[in-house]
């Protein structure tokens, strides 16, 4: 029997009408909240949507006692709903294969990824991004993100950075923290990719109704107060006009800034 | 407090480094430090003549007066007039008991010269043996202060000739010492020698000394005392030739006094570059250059908080002065500058180079802390040397259980004046468990949480344990639970040379990597792995031998944190380990360092760890105590008897006269109650001593039996894990 992989994209109402129609047609009902936060989701409307429970499991269970839900999908139809869309950003790529060893199918059925929606919202094109790094918390230091920031500029790509999350111990990083990170690498490094006068588009709760976009100067970034998490973080690189154009009606950036950057 | 007529006269002397000698008085134990010391003090006017010897002035715990010994360094300061100039005498007052054999290690590092006393009847005994050894080590001169003679007239009616041939005997092998462990360029220069003084005899009892330049200067020879005693005129001979004139002038005359000593003592001890301005201050003692203190020790004081004590190596310290403390990495003021006269503290403005100081205000510190004055920039000195390692310890629990927060207060103060006690809570049973070197040390704890206050219950000792492999094993993979991360990891036997020269302090886990790397070459490393040592953990090493694996840097503290807690609970029985040598082979890590955070990476490395040493199989090492027994002939058997009885092995017997000396290894495991068993079979003729030997295979036929029982006493299923348990399916 197969192990149903089904996305919940990025908000409330994001799975797709097949991943729903998975869900119900399941035997068992899986879900994790641990990658990522679905703004305005909750666990009880998402069983009565379904019409049957859902258990949530945690990191631990995922990684080190995946046997359960291998078990289950041997004899059952399991669905296992992930935030976003399921292979993406964060990847259950280890339990698919887990699955595919003990002759288990799977199946994938996608939603969208704050990968492409971040993109989308702030008018920037998907195909000119670099590569992606996330922000750790500052206990788990890394100069990584700002190493790829440094990389995508010298080719002129932009950077998604996206922001540390940790639901074992409810925090998620904000902008403002992100922000903060980064000018710390910044003075340590100084490649000056990442200066007070640098721009960057703040997306928080990217596909959500109330989801917000913010095109400014890191220094005025800094100090904004962008509500909920999740939040992320984009430093554009070279920018098409139509590009450039879309971060000034749809982020608010100011023309000037924004213009230096139109090639 | 007392009053004390010298304070201005001894802080008037602190700023004259050659009126100066900071000396220690060492010994086996009960040889009469102490009561030296006492006569000493009353001779300067701080307790009354006739109290000495009986007073025990430096002994002011009240368990020190009791049973009889010192179980902590006592600091008093003395003024002594010598060729018509004042000197001053910092003197540290160490116990000879082995269980305190730290005191001793941290004392030697104020101190530039020790006076070795030795019980005439007792002779050279193993602490005799060892403190000297560590004096040496650590370059103070020693002399020598023959003690107890009278006890050689009353007691054993030797004659003069007698006496005098027994005085010849214990100096040629107290030199023997000397030129085994002295330093080579000073030997020779540092062996006693009756004619020039450097050697005294006398009673501390009874308050007299003789040596031959004072036989001269007064005009007396043996004989005479010999006779006083004869005669029942001993009394008389303190007021004759007095203790403390004979041995003062010997430490004045044949000490160094800090600037002399400083200039040996620096290059020797102190890891920056002599020819630097820090370097070349300390060299002079200069009160003017730049401070740098090394703290000795630590009191935690109710009302001041924790009182540093150490030697001013450089500079002057006062109040309002900003310092670094080299290990701990943090910059604090002094609070408040004070001296020691015997228990108490004397505040004072500020005190010079070569003295011994106390300080108030550096919370952080702790014991072989070096203080640079802010600004500089250079490294500390060298890690203290102890000798032996806490190897038994007690489980303690209050008996109100409310109490607990106060015994763990307690604990935690009394381990941060004494880094020889080690705390630790078992998490399976919640007992707080106490480390020490030896029953008395701990039997020290138990009567100080008392002190405190607190009613406590504490277990039969309990023998600490290491766990060691005994062939190579791995590579074993390690995953890490997001799978993102694999390491491969084998774990062989560190080469015992090169325990020992982690043992020893020649490598260590702080040291410069090139200077590390030479060495460990120098012992058969091949290069790579020379190189490439990222962590010395006690006589464990961890080494990263992956070549260009990206993201291992940003990785590193998290597999040393997984090393670290195996080295500190090996899988056998959660005891420490010694003598692993772990090597990463190859890591595979993810980019994102989200998906190789602590919790990713700790684990990975961890089990791979665990479950080599389970491989490589593992045993069980015990601690074994030297045991040295002298006994008449006619008792012989008895304590041979009881050494065997207790899994001794006898491994060496000597005659002297119609004396045995008897040289055995005895596990520590079986050494509990000894000191009972060997009186009764031996009618209380044995004289005898225990230090700490070295860690030893335990028996074949009692491994598995000491495995159950600690895994049980933990908490644990008796059974130790299989390490498949820890390996990647
Ligand atoms: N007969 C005699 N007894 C002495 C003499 N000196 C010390 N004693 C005795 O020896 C015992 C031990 O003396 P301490 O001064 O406490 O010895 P210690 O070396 O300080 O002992 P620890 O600090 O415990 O190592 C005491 O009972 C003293 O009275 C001496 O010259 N003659
Ligand atoms: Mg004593």
């Amino acid at each position: 029997m197969p192990l149903i992989f089904v996305g919940l994209g990025l908000e409330r109402a994001g799975i797709s009408v097949r991943g729903l129609e998975e869900a119900r047609r399941a035997d068992a009902v899986y879900a994790e909240f641990y990658t990522s936060i679905v703004p305005r989701l909750s666990v009880e409307e998402l069983q009565q949507l379904i019409g049957k429970p859902v258990r949530v499991v945690d990191r631990k269970t995922v990684e080190e006692n995946p046997d359960e839900i291998l078990r289950r999908a041997k004899r059952e139809r399991v669905v296992f709903l992930v935030p976003g869309d399921p292979m993406v950003a964060t990847t259950h790529v280890d339990l698919r294969l887990r699955a595919h060893r003990m002759n288990i199918q799977t199946e994938i059925v996608h939603a969208g990824s704050i990968l492409s929606a971040v993109a989308g919202a702030a008018g920037l094109q998907s195909y000119k991004f670099g590569a992606s790094a996330t922000i750790p918390f500052p206990d788990n230091p890394s100069s990584r993100p700002y190493e790829i920031l440094v990389q995508n500029k010298q080719r002129g790509l932009h950077t998604l950075l996206l922001l540390d999350f940790r639901a074992e111990e409810e925090r998620a990083m904000t902008a403002n923290q992100a922000i903060e990170i980064m000018s710390g690498l910044e003075r340590k490094h100084g490649k000056k990719v990442f200066l007070p006068e640098t721009l960057a588009v703040v997306v928080a709760r990217v596909g959500d109704p109330d989801a917000r976009v913010r095109a400014a100067m890191i220094r005025e970034l800094a100090s904004q107060d962008f509500g909920d998490p999740p939040h992320s973080l984009v430093v554009p690189g070279a920018l098409h006009f139509m590009e450039g154009e879309a971060l000034k009606v749809f982020g608010g950036a100011p023309a000037d800034v924004v213009d230096q950057l139109v090639r | 407090m007392r009053r004390y007529k010298h304070v201005e006269e001894i802080i008037k002397l602190m700023w004259k480094p050659e009126r100066i000698r900071n000396i220690g008085i060492v010994a086996h134990v009960d040889h009469g430090k102490t009561t030296l010391t006492d006569s000493l003090v009353a001779a300067s006017g701080i307790i009354s003549f006739d109290l000495a010897g009986e007073q025990l002035f430096t002994d002011f715990l009240d368990i020190e007066q009791q049973r009889g010994i010192t179980v902590q360094t006592a600091a008093v300061s003395l003024a002594h007039t010598y060729e018509g100039n004042e000197y001053l005498i910092n003197l540290l007052d160490t116990p000879g008991h082995v269980d305190f054999s730290g005191d001793v290690t941290r004392a030697l590092r104020a101190i530039d010269g020790v006076i070795v006393v030795m019980d005439a009847v007792e002779g050279i005994m193993p602490q005799t043996e060892t403190v000297t050894r560590q004096a040496l080590q650590e370059r103070t001169k020693p002399v020598l202060f023959i003690n107890k003679v009278d006890r050689l007239i009353t007691e054993l009616k030797l004659s003069p000739e007698e006496i005098q041939a027994r005085f010849a005997k214990l100096i040629t092998k107290f030199n023997e010492l000397i030129r085994r462990f002295a330093p080579k360029d000073v030997a020779a220069d540092w062996m006693v020698n009756v004619e020039n003084g450097s050697v005294a005899f006398g009673s501390a009892k009874e308050k007299w000394a003789i040596s031959i330049p004072q036989m001269k200067k007064k005009n007396i020879s043996f004989k005479d005392i010999y006779q006083a005693y004869q005669e029942g005129r001993q009394a008389e001979l303190a007021k004759l030739t007095p203790l403390y004139e004979v041995v003062l002038d010997m430490v004045i005359r044949h000490l160094p006094d800090p600037k002399a000593a400083q200039q040996k003592r620096v290059p020797v001890l102190w890891k920056g570059d002599i020819e630097s301005e820090i370097g070349k201050a300390m060299l002079s003692a200069d009160p003017n250059g730049k401070l740098c203190m090394v703290i000795t020790d630590i009191v935690v004081d109710e009302q001041a908080g924790v009182i540093s004590t150490g030697r001013i190596f450089s500079g002057t310290v006062e109040k309002g002065k900003a310092v670094k403390l080299l290990n701990a990495k943090q910059t604090s003021k002094i609070q408040q500058v004070s001296i020691y006269m015997g228990p108490d503290r004397v505040i004072v403005d500020k005190v010079p180079a070569g003295n011994i100081a106390a300080l108030i205000g550096m919370k952080e510190a702790v014991v072989g802390e070096t203080l640079m004055e802010e600004g500089v920039d250079a490294p500390g000195f060298e890690e203290l040397r102890y000798i032996s390692e806490p190897v038994v310890t007690v489980a303690i629990e209050p008996k109100n259980f409310q109490e607990l927060p106060k015994l763990v207060d307690r604990l935690n103060k009394i381990a941060k004046e004494d880094p020889n006690i080690r705390v630790k809570i078992n998490e399976e049973t919640g007992e707080y468990l106490v480390s020490g070197m030896g029953e008395v040390h701990l039997e020290i704890v138990e009567y100080k949480l008392r002190e405190a206050g607190l009613e406590v219950k504490t277990s039969e000792p309990i023998v600490v344990y290491r766990e060691t492999v005994t062939k190579h094993a791995g590579p074993v993979e390690g995953k890490s639970p997001n799978r993102h991360n694999r390491f491969m990891i084998s774990v062989e036997p560190l080469e015992p040379e090169v325990i020992k020269a982690i043992e020893d302090k020649r490598i260590t886990d702080d040291q410069d990597r090139k200077e590390r790397a030479a060495l460990l070459r120098e012992l058969g490393w091949d290069t790579h792995l020379a190189r490439n040592v990222i962590a010395v953990v006690g006589p464990n090493v961890l080494i990263n031998a992956t070549k260009g694996v990206q993201f291992m840097r940003d990785v590193q503290d998290y597999i040393i944190e997984a090393f670290k807690n195996v080295v500190e609970e090996g899988p056998l029985m959660r005891e420490p380990c010694r003598g692993l040598k772990v090597i990463i082979e190859d890591a595979m890590l993810h980019e994102d360092s989200v998906h190789r955070g602590p919790a990713q990476i700790i684990p990975a490395v961890r089990r791979p760890i665990l479950a080599c040493v389970l491989l490589g199989d593992p045993i069980v090492l015990e601690p074994l105590l030297k045991l040295e027994v002298k006994v008449p002939q006619e008792f012989m058997g008895g304590a041979t008897k009881v050494i065997q009885g207790r899994r001794g092995r006898i491994i060496d017997m000597q005659t002297e006269e119609d004396i045995i000396v008897l040289q055995a290894l005895l596990p520590v495991a079986n050494s509990f109650g000894l000191a009972a068993d060997l009186r009764s079979e031996t009618e209380g003729r044995a004289i005898w001593a225990t230090e700490f030997a070295k860690f030893e295979k335990l028996p074949p036929e009692l491994q598995q039996q000491v495995i159950q029982n600690t895994r049980k006493r933990k908490g644990l299923k008796p059974e130790p894990p299989k390490p498949e348990e820890f390996m990647e399916k």
